[in-house]
């Protein structure tokens, strides 16, 4: 037998073919924005672009979560309600207390979002029940709730603070406070899910349930945690949906979950787990959010809107496919040599 | 070489799996710098064992001692880190990752900030390949990595672990041969560093090339440990079988008819490899050889429900359509699977509605199936079978597995059969009901029809087949008469030793 040399560190063709998934994402809005300004100038006009930025913001958040929770083999249905649930609850909150600091207003609706995460982790790892049945459940249940305790009320802008208020439009240098926290949640998940144990052991959970068992990754806990990461993100997107629109009804993000997991998908996280990233789900509500937008602007009927996206989810899951199998075949003719 | 001490001890441990005792009171010790082998029969609990060093079951009673510790294995991770690294015949990696990732999981060098030092973390896969002679590139995804170097990444994360105890479970059932030796001079050099290491197969030419200390288990218990320099193979074999022929086997004795299942040429690459055999009208021929070997897969693909690649089979003169069941039971057919949970049953289901599902189209009138005449034709099978139910529409899953196994052959068997195929037979039930299916199996044969039995029980190939063919590595390598079959001859024609009998 021979030595072999020490290869240097290098990119592994996996990782080329991710960069070019999210690359083709970016090309994909590139073209998009390039036909819709042409077609209307005023597409790139700031207020537009301040629209497209808030509504990516929110989804983005969610999708970030959702990610987490897709990375384990699972998946979280439950988001819009518990978007809705923290939304109301904030707002109601305001209402009673007009003097609350932003940041309190912050971490209770993550808080709710999060206590709605724990339920769901715990039904899943517990009931021994899959994840789209269990979300499936609390997403009713959820915003059952919420109309419960709404009764048909609704709060409006003016009963909230100005402080509030000011928070869903105000900027830093030109970008919205909603942005930047939502790339805040972007890049410390990212690195926990990229650079951190925890983080790779998502992965490994996702990849094989089987093989996590064995390596002795505390899979319960880990999916668990999944849902409370997924929870409270949708708890803190409903924070900033009540900041940005002001007005908060029982079915605030009624069906938002079906474009989350749209996000997702398109972004390039795996359904079955164990890959992706979550900077493809974020570019993937900036490529869906801007779509809605650009179809407005063409002035396209907006029920085309959701062919597109269903159109987009198949071409995402096609070239995923096909990618795969492609890496596969590769991979077994790379496969080592007894030397 | 061991000095006096053994690294891990297991003592009068025993685990039970319901009714069923899969270890009892078994004891040994493994010495640091030694390879341990572990042989036994299918089923013989050494599975099990593998388990409760791995920390995936637990011993009901008795301890495993780690240095003259006790030490409490309550799951995977604390095997891990009392040093115990397992290597599963499957070995059990996660595909989207990288494969110094799988190697450093759980262990990932860390850097700044407690985040994971990739560099360092693929430097050390690296080195760990170099030491183990092998090139895998640590940067690509263990995806579409072979059998055998997917083992090599296993080996690779028990150094990297620095594991004193290696346990490695059939990790030569997939390998070819110059991919054994590789795997060997790695296995070789862990135990010079000291490691000790338990080495579990089948093929003795492996545990004599291996190994210096050998235990045999059987049915659950310790027969005996001995050094490889003190025991021969032929004593091992008999070691490992040598139990009583107790039962009473009832074949009648069937003078054969005609053909009634031919086999010709029979292959799917790698599984098995130009399989020709008959079975007369009359006769009872078991298949036998170690799990593996390729048996289910050859009745499958008889039977169409697996694919092949090339080969002919005729019934009664009727040529078969590779994968159509469908054209198999029209020709008259049946499979009794291996596995009655997954493949032989529909557990939610009635025990009426199991039984009449393969003749649910001529049980109807008009396209409706309708209650009474599907009841009593299943009260006729199960009466026939003495199937012990509460009432005929309760859910099969509640019967016992013996029961069940009857409802199962009751279903195959009113669709009145030529050639019947039963995989594993009596895996499971109890030894009363085992004698029922056996004189069932018998009176089968004395009416005319066909029967090819996969079983992995010697006593049962033993006592009821007319002929037995064994199979090893997916090709048939014996046909011995029913006056040639011994334990011995069948043992050493599976496990691959010249008969010496």
């Amino acid at each position: 037998m021979t030595a072999v040399d020490l290869p240097a560190p290098r990119r592994s063709s996996l990782d080329v073919v991710l960069k070019v998934r999210e690359l083709g994402i970016v090309i994909a809005l590139a073209v998009l924005v390039a036909v819709t300004t042409i077609s209307n100038p005023r597409f790139l006009s700031g207020q537009s672009i301040r629209d497209i930025l808030l509504g990516t913001a929110i989804l983005a958040v969610l999708a970030v979560g959702q990610a987490v929770v897709v990375i384990t083999r699972n998946i979280d249905l439950s988001v819009g309600s518990v978007l809705g649930l923290s939304a109301f609850t904030v707002g109601t909150l305001l209402q009673n207390s007009p003097r609350l600091p932003v940041i309190v207003v912050l971490v209770v609706g993550a808080a709710v979002g999060a206590v709605c995460g724990v339920v769901n982790g715990a039904l899943v790892r517990f009931g021994n029940v899959p994840a789209l049945v269990v979300t499936l459940g609390t997403l009713y249940v959820v915003r059952g709730i919420t109309y419960f305790w709404a009764g048909g009320s609704q709060i409006n802008a003016d009963e909230l603070p100005s402080g509030f208020l000011d928070f869903g439009n105000a900027t830093v240098l030109g970008i919205p406070y909603l942005v930047l926290l939502a790339i805040l949640v972007l890049v410390v998940t990212g690195v926990v899910l990229r650079n951190y144990r925890t983080g790779r052991e998502l992965y490994a959970m996702g990849s094989s349930p089987q093989a996590a068992r064995l390596a002795g990754i505390p899979v319960g806990r880990r999916t668990i945690g999944a849902f409370v990461v997924s929870g409270a993100l949708a708890g803190l997107a409903g924070v900033l949906f009540a900041a940005r629109f002001g007005t908060i009804d029982a079915a605030a993000g009624t069906g938002y979950e079906l474009n989350v997991v749209a996000a997702v998908v398109v972004g390039g996280v795996a359904v079955f787990g164990g890959s992706g990233t979550v900077w493809g789900a974020a570019l993937g509500a900036l490529l869906l959010t801007t779509i809605a937008s650009s179809l407005a602007v063409l002035e396209i009927n907006q029920f085309w809107q959701q062919a597109i996206v269903g159109g987009l989810i198949l071409l995402a899951i096609g070239a995923d496919r096909l990618v795969a199998v492609r890496v596969a075949a590769g991979l077994k003719k790379r496969g080592s040599h007894v030397s | 070489m061991p000095d006096g001490r053994p690294l891990l001890s297991v003592r009068e441990v025993s685990k039970s799996f319901g009714a069923v005792a899969a270890v009892r009171d078994v004891s040994f010790d493994l010495y640091g710098g030694e390879a341990h082998a572990l042989v036994g029969e299918n089923g013989a609990g050494k599975s099990t064992i593998v388990k409760m060093l791995a920390g995936v079951h637990r011993p009901d009673s008795g301890t495993i001692e780690l240095d003259g510790i006790a030490i409490d294995l309550g799951g995977p991770a604390d095997a891990k880190a009392a040093g115990i690294a397992v290597i599963y015949q499957e070995p059990t990696l996660f595909p989207d990752l990288s494969v110094a990732e799988n190697i450093a999981m759980g262990r990932q060098p860390l850097g700044r900030f407690k985040t994971i030092d990739r560099a360092a973390m693929v430097q050390q896969a690296a080195q760990l390949f170099v030491r183990l002679g092998v090139s895998i590139d640590p940067n690509r995804p263990a995806r579409g990595l072979s059998i055998a170097d997917q083992q090599l990444v296993e080996i690779a994360k028990a150094l990297s672990a620095d594991a004193r105890v290696v346990v490695m479970d059939e990790p030569t059932a997939a390998l070819s041969g110059v991919e054994v030796e590789r795997l060997f001079a790695v296995a070789r050099s862990l135990r010079d560093d000291g490691a000790a290491l338990m080495f579990i197969s089948h093929r003795f030419e492996e545990v004599t090339a291996l190994c210096e200390r050998v235990t045999i288990m059987r049915d659950g218990r310790h027969v005996s440990t001995d050094l490889l320099t003190d025991v021969t193979v032929d004593e091992m074999v008999r070691k490992m079988v040598g139990r009583d022929l107790g039962a009473l086997f009832p074949k009648q004795d069937v003078t054969p008819g005609a053909v009634a299942l031919s086999v010709r040429g029979l292959s799917r690459d790698p599984v098995f490899l130009d399989v020709s055999f008959d079975v007369r009208a009359g006769e009872i021929v078991a298949l036998a050889g170690l799990v593996g070997s390729g048996r289910s897969e050859v009745v499958q693909s008889i039977f169409g429900v697996d694919p092949r690649d090339s080969g002919t089979v005729e019934v009664v003169g009727r040529t078969l359509k590779p994968g159509s069941p469908k054209q198999a039971m029209a020709a008259g057919v049946a499979l009794v699977p291996e596995d009655r949970r997954q493949q032989g049953l529909l557990m939610e289901l009635s025990i009426e509605r199991n039984v009449t599902l393969p003749r649910s189209r001529s049980l109807s009138q008009l396209g409706f199936l309708t209650g009474g005449r599907e009841r009593r034709s299943a009260r006729e099978w199960t009466q026939r079978l003495k199937t012990k139910y509460g009432r005929l529409s309760d859910e099969v899953g509640t019967l016992s597995g013996g029961n069940q196994q009857k409802v199962v052959l009751a279903k195959w068997l009113a669709t009145d059969p030529k050639v019947l195929i039963v995989d594993e037979p009596t895996r499971g039930i109890d030894v009363g009901t085992k004698a029922e299916v056996h004189r069932l199996m018998s009176s089968l044969a004395a009416e005319g029809v066909a029967v090819l039995m996969v079983s992995s029980e010697l006593p049962e190939v033993l006592g009821m087949a007319d002929r037995v063919l064994v199979m090893r590595e997916g090709r048939l390598v014996a046909e011995l008469s029913r006056s040639d079959a011994t334990e011995e001859s069948v043992m050493f024609a599976a496990t691959g030793q010249e008969a010496r009998v």
